[in-house]
């Protein structure tokens, strides 16, 4: 893609200003680090960071008859999702291939707000047209443009959100709760979410309100974090990337998502697919790894056992938690167990490595 | 920030260093852009002492959080120490690069070769084309 074509999202002056080196991701032109991956990360861990996620698709439901649409598309039962609250679910091709994982957020009876990733929003906005019936009384809208979406996440989150005058949000707000309140005095969606594996929140405002807000934030002294950053800490969360570690060609069954389907609701896209590899047991499954030694595993690298390869890695990086590289792939199903030995093909060095539980890094508490 | 690269020592365009000391030995380890460049190292992959390296062909790895690029030598000769200290500290290639970030020590085998580096200027010329 040409730099020209990037986008940039309503905070990218203030990013230069910060001195960020930008990368494209995703058809943007994102911050992928500050001054330094490694301290971004600690910083999340340790006290709090913010990253700007403006890049990731909103799309907003209405109507009547939107509940019933998201139900026949989306692989949650979405009439349990109360106004307040939000769900991870996924959008399932026909094949029961993951199109994209995403965050279904329940505004009202009939309205709902959708997060989906960044390079996926043009292909789920295509997909809505596709399925949508003449009879299906639902409008869209997708707002990523005209707003920002600002990830506030760490230990210290909640202190800082109340800091700006949202105490009563986060007092409030549960897990995948939403609320709307003033953030910096500016009105804010904000939803205890996040994609790092600490406590935390995301923050939709329109974007001079959005952009009002990041920069409270960075007056306020938490650390601006970059895409580096989010990658070592989602991977060491073992949150899943879609493109790397899900993807069309991947089902919830072998990915260990099965828990983000509701089997059980009545038809939907995928459903026939997923209930029969459910049955079947998946030829291959998702696991994490750590490597024993020295080394840092890469996305692709092949994944052997006694010689032989038995699937590939599909992330992995440095963990800066562990000290030592970890990483997500797929293997052959009767290899994954916990404790299983592994070799990764790290560019040509046979490095030692052992499957071990997910997440990699779990918060105290 | 970019650091400046001092004037007392020789560049590749591969972006390696070398520097020679008064025992005849080079101290070898990359620029700053190349630093700042790779971010945060976190592992350092270089040959034992006795190993034998050739300029201009790839003598180690270099890995840091997002990335890793390979390692090539500014010169030719056989290398009689390595900076043990990174194993512990890969961060001083950042924090450091000109100084406690060295990587190899090597005896020079072809003087000779020194002619195919650049100096600081010349490098930081190479930078500027390059749209570094």
């Amino acid at each position: 893609m040409a730099e020209s074509s990037l986008l940039v999202t309503p905070l990218h002056d203030q990013h230069v200003e910060l001195a960020a080196r930008m990368v494209p991701f995703g058809g943007w032109d994102m911050p992928v680090q500050y001054l330094s991956i490694l301290d971004e990360h600690r910083a999340v861990r340790a006290t709090a960071g913010i990253f700007d996620v403006s890049h990731m698709g909103r799309i907003e439901f209405a109507g009547v008859g939107a509940g019933a649409f998201l139900q026949r598309l989306f692989t949650c039962d979405v009439p349990t999702i109360e106004p307040g609250h939000g769900r991870y679910c996924l959008l399932c091709t026909e094949s029961g291939g993951i199109l994209d994982d995403t965050i279904l957020y329940r505004r009202s009876a009939e309205a709902f707000l959708l997060v989906c990733n960044a390079g996926n929003r043009l292909a789920v906005l295509a997909w809505l047209e596709r399925w949508k019936q003449p009879s299906d009384a639902v409008s869209w809208q997708d707002r990523t443009l005209e707003t920002v979406m600002i990830a506030l996440q760490g230990p210290q989150a909640p202190q800082r959100l109340t800091d700006l005058g949202g105490g009563d949000l986060a007092a409030g707000l549960t897990y995948f709760g939403w609320a709307e309140g003033a953030i910096a005095g500016q009105h804010a969606f904000v939803a205890r979410t996040g994609y790092t594996g600490e406590d935390g929140f995301e923050i939709i405002a329109e974007a001079a309100a959005g952009s009002f807000i990041w920069q409270a934030l960075v007056d306020g002294d938490v650390s601006p974090c970059g895409l580096g950053a989010r990658d070592t800490l989602r991977l060491e969360a073992a949150l899943p990337l879609h493109g790397n570690d899900i993807s069309p060609e991947t089902n919830p069954v072998e990915a260990g998502l099965l828990w983000t389907v509701a089997l059980d609701k009545g038809d939907f896209l995928g459903a026939s697919v997923i209930r029969q590899a459910k049955e079947q047991g998946p030829e291959r499954r998702l696991v994490g790894f750590e490597v024993v030694g020295r080394g840092i595993p890469r996305a692709h690298q092949d994944l052997l056992v006694d010689g032989r390869s038995v699937g590939a890695a599909t992330s992995g990086t440095f963990s800066p938690t562990l000290q030592r590289g970890i990483g997500m792939g797929y293997v052959e199903a009767s290899l994954a167990k916990i404790g299983v030995d592994l070799t990764v093909d790290i560019r040509g060095a046979m490095t030692p490595a052992r499957i071990v539980r997910r997440p990699f890094y779990k918060r105290a508490g | 920030m970019e650091p400046s690269h001092p004037a007392d020592r020789s560049y590749s365009k591969e972006h390696e260093w070398a520097l020679a000391t008064s025992d005849g030995l080079l101290v070898v380890g990359i620029t700053g852009h190349a630093a700042h460049e790779l971010g945060d190292v976190v592992y350092v992959s270089v040959p034992k002492a006795s190993a034998t390296v050739r300029q201009f062909e790839k003598f180690g790895e270099i890995e840091s959080v997002k990335a890793v690029s390979d390692l090539f030598a500014p010169v030719s000769g056989e290398v009689v120490a390595v900076n043990d200290g990174l194993n512990d500290h890969p961060e001083l290639v950042n924090q450091s690069p000109f100084d406690q970030g060295w990587l190899l020590k090597v005896r020079p085998s072809n003087a000779a070769e020194m002619a195919n580096l650049l100096d600081a200027a010349g490098y930081q010329a190479f930078l500027s084309e390059i749209g570094g």
